[in-house]
Parts: C-alpha cells; sequence; structure tokens
C-alpha cells in the first residue's frame, strides 16, 4: 500500500511538474492573449471531466473495504491494550497467526497512537488510543514473528521510546 | 510601485514582512536541529527536541498567518477600507503571543506540540508545569484574538462595500443572472478567508479556555473525542487559510507580469463557494484513525479531500498556466516565485489526497509522509507566495545572486520535502526525537538539503531586508 501511494504521489506531482515547465519554456514567444484563454478553457474542462471520470470509480473502490469494525467478533482473538505516558500494557501478548485479532485499545491518560509494525519496520496498521474511549481494530496476522508496537500520536517527553512487542505463532504451534 | 496606499499603511505591511523574514529564518534554524537530530548528527536532549518542535509548529503557523494577512491585507485595502489600528493591534497581539509561547516552551520547558492535543497540556508526564502550559494556551489565544478581531474588521469592510458576504463571494453573478462585473478576485477570497477562519478561530478559542480552565480546575474536563475535533478544526481551518489569504499575491502580481488580468469567471467563482465549504467540512481527514468517529464522518472525510484538490488544480493552477503560457513575461523574481508558489501548493495537494484515502491513511497517518506533504504547501507554497511579495513590493527584479538563491531554494526545498515524503512511505513516525540506524541515511540527506533550502531564504531575507529602509521612506 505504501509503496502504492509513493508511486501514485510521484507520477502525478511528476506530470504537473512537466506541464509546469513546458509552460515557462513556451512562455517566451507571445501570442494573443484570447487565443490562448479560448483554447485553455476547452482544456480546463476536459480536464475537469477527466478527474471527475477518474475519480468516482477511486472513491467507490476504496471505500469498500473499510478499516472500521461495528461490532465485536465472537471467533476473533481478543487483545486489551493500554498506552500511558510513556509505556504499552499489552494482554495477551502471544497471539496465533491466521486467525482474526480484534485489538481493543484505550489510554490512560493523554491520547496515544497504537500502531504494529512487522519485522521489517512495515506500518501494518493503527488506530487512536484515547482516554475515555475504546477502539477496536480488527487485524489478522499471516505470518508468525515478533512484530513491534509503536506509539503514533505525540504524548509528551517519552513519546518515542513507548514500544512493546507482539509475539504472533503459527497455527496448531500453542 | 503603482498602489495607491498610504505611508502608514505600507509601513504597517513591512513591520509584518520584516517580522516574518526573522522569525521565518529562526523556525528554519529550529527545523535543521530537529532534522539533523534525527539523523544523529546531533545529540540533544528528548525534551528540548520536543520544545524545538512545538516553538518550530505553533510559529511557522503563526508566521504563514501574518504572511498571508500581510499579503491580504495590502491588496484588499484598493477595494474597501480598512483600519490600520486594528491592523497593527493584530501584530502587537502576534508579539505578545510569541514571548509568552517562547517563554513557556524554553523558560517553562512546555512541549505539548503545537497542536496542545486536549488533555496533553495539562498531563506532561513530569516535563512541565502547569504555570507553562497555561502561559502557552494564553499565549496562543492572544495571537487567535488578534486574528479574529483583524478578519472581523475586513468583514465589516467588506459589507459596508458589497452588502453581503453572498454578493462578495459573486453569488448574483454566479447562481442569479446578474450581469455586473464580479468582485475581483482579492475580495472573493478574503470574503471566503473571513468566513473561515471567524469559524475556526471561534472553535480554537473556545478549546483554548477550556484547556486553560481544565488546568487549573481538573475536575472540570470535556470529552476527549469533542475536543480533538475541535483543535483539529482550528488547526485545519487556520492553516488552510493561511495559503487562501497569501494566493491573493499571484491573483494580484501575476498580471502585472503577464499583461492579462486575473478576473472573477464564473469558474473561478464556484471554486471559491465550494472551497468555502470544503475547508469547513473536510477537517475529518484528520480523524481518520479514530475508529471511534461515525463512519459517515470518515467517509466524508475522505471524499471532501478528493473534491478539495479540484478547485485548486483546476482553477489556480490551471489558471495561473493559462494566464503565463505565450505571454511574452520575463522572469523576475515575484514572477519566478509565485509561479514555483502555486506549483508547490498543487504539488502538496497530491500527496495530502492521497493520505486522505482512509485505506492508505492506515498505514501513513502520523508517519513522516504528514510533513512530507504539508512541507510542499508551506514551505513550497506559502513562504514563495510571501517572498514574491516581498520582492514584489521592494520593485526587486533580483541579482545573480538572488536568482542562486532562488535555485538553492527550489533543489533544497524539494530534496527536503521527499526525504519527508520516502521517509513516511518506509514507516518512519513524524514527531520522534530519536530514530532508529536505518532511518538515518535519508534523515542526513533531509538535513542536508534543508539547510540549502535555508541558504536561499537567507538571501531573500537579506535582499528584502536591506531594502526596507527605503521602501518604508517612499
Ligand atoms: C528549511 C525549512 C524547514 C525545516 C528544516 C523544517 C523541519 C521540520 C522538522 C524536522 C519537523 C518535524 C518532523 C517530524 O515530525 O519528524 C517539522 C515540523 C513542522 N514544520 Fe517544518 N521545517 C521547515 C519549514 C517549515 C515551514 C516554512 C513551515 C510553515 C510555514 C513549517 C511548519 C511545520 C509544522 C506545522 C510542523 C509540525 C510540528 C509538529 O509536528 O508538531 N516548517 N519541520
Ligand atoms: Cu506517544
Ligand atoms: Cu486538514
Amino acid at each position: 500500500m505504501q509503496d502504492l501511494a509513493w508511486a501514485i504521489s510521484l507520477w502525478l506531482m511528476a506530470l504537473l511538474a512537466i506541464t509546469f515547465i513546458y509552460v515557462v519554456m513556451k512562455s517566451g514567444d507571445k501570442a494573443d492573449a484570447s487565443a490562448v484563454q479560448s483554447g485553455a478553457g476547452k482544456i480546463r474542462a476536459t480536464l475537469f471531466w477527466l478527474i471527475l471520470i477518474a475519480g468516482v470509480p477511486v472513491t467507490m473502490v476504496t471505500l469498500t473495504d473499510l478499516p472500521y469494525a461495528a461490532q465485536s467478533d465472537a471467533t476473533a482473538q481478543i487483545v486489551t491494550a493500554e498506552g500511558s505516558q510513556f509505556n504499552w500494557d499489552i494482554s495477551p501478548t502471544t497471539i496465533v497467526a491466521g486467525k482474526p485479532v480484534e485489538f481493543h485499545v484505550t489510554a490512560a491518560d493523554a491520547t496515544h497512537g497504537f500502531a504494529i509494525f512487522d519485522d521489517t519496520m512495515t506500518l501494518l496498521t493503527q488506530t487512536q488510543a484515547m482516554p475515555e474511549y475504546t477502539n477496536i481494530l480488527k487485524y489478522t496476522f499471516s505470518k508468525a514473528g515478533t512484530y513491534k508496537v509503536l506509539c503514533l500520536e505525540y504524548c509528551g517527553s517519552g513519546h518515542h521510546v513507548m514500544s512493546a512487542e507482539i509475539t504472533v505463532v503459527a497455527a496448531g504451534g500453542m | 510601485m503603482e498602489q495607491i496606499i498610504s505611508k502608514g499603511a505600507k509601513q504597517s505591511v513591512l513591520a509584518y514582512l520584516g517580522t516574518a523574514c526573522v522569525v521565518l529564518l529562526l523556525l528554519m534554524i529550529f527545523g535543521l536541529t530537529m532534522r539533523a537530530a534525527q539523523a544523529g548528527g546531533l545529540a540533544i536532549p528528548a525534551e528540548i527536541f520536543y520544545q524545538l518542535m512545538t516553538a518550530h509548529g505553533i510559529g511557522m503557523v503563526g508566521i504563514a498567518g501574518m504572511c498571508g494577512a500581510a499579503i491580504m491585507w495590502y491588496f484588499l485595502g484598493q477595494y474597501v477600507k480598512l483600519s490600520t489600528p486594528i491592523f497593527l493591534l493584530n501584530i502587537g497581539l502576534f508579539l505578545i503571543g510569541v514571548v509568552l509561547i517562547l517563554g513557556a516552551i524554553f523558560i517553562g520547558g512546555f512541549a505539548s506540540a503545537w497542536t496542545f492535543l486536549y488533555p496533553l497540556p495539562a498531563m506532561s508526564g513530569g516535563a512541565w508545569t502547569s504555570g507553562s502550559a497555561v502561559i502557552y494556551l494564553s499565549g496562543v489565544l492572544l495571537i487567535g484574538v488578534g486574528f479574529l478581531l483583524f478578519h472581523l474588521d475586513t468583514g465589516w469592510a467588506i459589507l459596508k462595500q458589497y452588502g453581503s458576504l453572498g454578493k462578495a463571494l459573486g453569488w448574483p453573478q454566479l447562481f442569479g443572472n446578474s450581469t455586473a462585473d464580479a468582485p475581483p478576485p482579492t475580495v472573493v477570497a478574503s470574503t471566503m478567508v473571513l468566513i473561515v477562519n471567524v469559524l475556526g478561530l471561534v472553535s480554537g478559542a473556545s478549546i483554548l479556555v477550556i484547556s486553560i480552565v481544565n488546568i487549573l480546575v481538573p475536575e472540570f474536563g470535556i470529552d476527549p473525542l469533542l475536543g480533538k475535533n475541535m483543535i483539529f478544526f482550528f488547526g485545519h481551518v487556520f492553516i488552510n487559510a493561511t495559503i487562501y489569504m497569501s494566493v491573493i499575491a499571484v491573483y494580484e502580481i501575476l498580471p502585472r507580469y503577464t499583461g492579462r488580468p486575473w478576473k472573477s469567471s464564473k469558474p473561478f467563482l464556484l471554486a471559491w463557494t465550494c472551497s468555502t465549504l470544503f475547508v469547513v467540512i473536510v477537517y475529518p481527514h484528520h480523524l481518520l484513525m479514530d475508529i471511534n468517529m461515525p463512519t459517515w464522518m470518515a467517509v466524508m472525510g475522505q471524499v471532501i479531500s478528493y473534491l478539495s484538490g479540484i478547485p485548486v488544480l483546476v482553477v489556480t493552477a490551471f489558471g495561473a498556466l493559462a494566464y503565463v503560457h505565450r505571454s511574452g513575461l520575463s522572469w523576475g523574481m515575484p514572477a519566478s516565485l509565485l509561479f514555483l508558489a502555486v506549483f508547490g501548493w498543487a504539488a502538496g495537494v497530491i500527496p495530502a489526497i492521497v493520505d486522505g484515502t482512509i485505506s492508505v491513511n492506515l498505514v501513513l497517518h502520523n508517519t513522516q509522509w504528514v510533513p512530507g506533504h504539508f512541507h510542499t504547501y508551506l514551505l513550497l507554497g506559502v513562504v514563495p507566495m510571501a517572498m514574491g511579495f516581498m520582492y514584489y513590493i521592494s520593485n526587486n527584479e533580483g541579482s545573480g545572486l538572488d536568482r542562486a538563491g532562488l535555485w538553492a531554494f527550489i533543489v533544497g526545498g524539494y530534496g527536503f520535502i521527499f526525504t519527508f515524503l520516502w521517509a513516511g512511505k518506509e514507516g518512519v513516525p513524524r514527531r520522534f526525537a530519536e530514530h532508529l540506524p536505518e532511518w538515518m541515511a535519508v534523515d542526513a540527506m533531509g538535513a542536508a538539503f534543508a539547510a540549502l533550502t535555508i541558504l536561499g531564504v537567507v538571501i531573500f531575507a537579506i535582499s528584502f531586508l536591506s531594502r526596507i529602509g527605503k521602501i518604508a521612506k517612499a
């Protein structure tokens, strides 16, 4: 997902840059303003419809699978996680791969951010850890291994040291 | 300078711009310090890092506001009658606020980040006293009050001249069949900013007062999710308003070089009316990882984020391209910086929209992707708009040195923001005083590019400050 976001951003920014550079290069040879403007009007209209036609399916596809769990799943493994200045209280810390996990995330003092990273430090998923609220974050680990939890909401001078580990074991291995 | 503007008014604008130059450079050095610390090249205690981060954040947001206000006030004054004393009161309150904020941070140790996310100011974990938190919040409140008065004055003047906000936004021309000339772009933009910023500032002032009371009387508290909504609504609106004010420089100055006046066409009016609505209702895109928010608000955050891009890209960026295309303009410093700024704004919108997608936000939220995209439209959008205005107001097309500074700024600036975007993609969290060793190579590149950027800004600032005395007398 991250690589896709990077690639799309880079390509679109490059396209935009090429357009701007093209216009700078053409800015010197003077043409009649009204001729340029009427041509531009047509391009603008095309651009508008292109963006709209591309945007509607993208919006629909990206909104189909939202990470917001409405109700609790009876078969899921439940893990509670509470953030406080400056550590995580997680239990249990060992879970099984391939079976859905529900993290019930909250905080004891200020707001924290509960984020899970794999062993290559790729960010997998996250939610906010807030006082007075319990956020349910669903995730299914496909691989056994050691995962890291970091805080992703600034919470004071020890924000960057708030880390914890979760162990995921292969199904049947527990 | 063909502007009809009184000497006092002009000197007030120069006071804003002079302040902006100095503060901007100081805060950029804070930023470089942070980036160098993340790269492991500079050992500073975490407390100091977070103090610098808080000062850099709130200071930059405030200074972007001051630059926007100076640009808007200077040009809006051509069309409506504005009050110089209120304009000066705003900078007065700003400077008092800055002293309070700097004292709270560097003497009191306050470091809640500029967003003072409720209830963090009251829960320092031992790093700061409640007294310094109250002083910080009061300083921000004072600056907010200054801006509120500033906007009320522009609102009063616009209403006197145009009769209603709808008329000032060109609704009779847009929705009715009025054939009269629509209000000029500057008036339309100022009206939009007036509407959104008054709403934002009222929300901001309310949560500031609530936070202050919460510190003094801990039994008094509010729902933290409500507090978060109020803060992000305020923060989102205010920082966006800085761009919508600054872009007036593009609308007013670029036509003087292209010889093609920037008119309030129907697409232009429609774009600004849509933006007025979008800026107000899009703020839930900051709360996409708050699973406890209503889902419809998150969906709205994504959809409106997408739609917000259209006015920026199809009207302002496209407009700038069409006005410049084959216009025969010569690229002095004002035109170059303003054109660069329009690109920076439009380019920054792209990674912002990508991150506004809920399923992408899940893995990019609060990573360095976020400073990556907002530095694009602040550092490479608002800053060159302000700098372009400074060159313009000092009648300075620039020397060879200025052009060298421009190249340093472009290469440094884009290098700098791409190190953030790259790090974000790699999962590097934002707001971390210490980084893992595997992240540090990119951090070091970021610091090097930042130094180059600052070199460019130093050249711009010297060019402007060395002329400020002469312009003030002219
Ligand atoms: C060369 C110039 C600059 C440098 C080197 C710089 C550097 C930085 C760094 C290192 C951070 C923290 C990143 C992190 O979260 O890990 C940051 C955050 C930030 N910067 Fe800049 N910056 C510069 C210019 C600007 C400008 C011009 C603006 C606005 C007008 C700005 C506004 C901000 C804001 C609002 C934050 C967020 C602070 C927070 O997370 O609380 N910066 N900057
Ligand atoms: Cu934290
Ligand atoms: Cu926002």
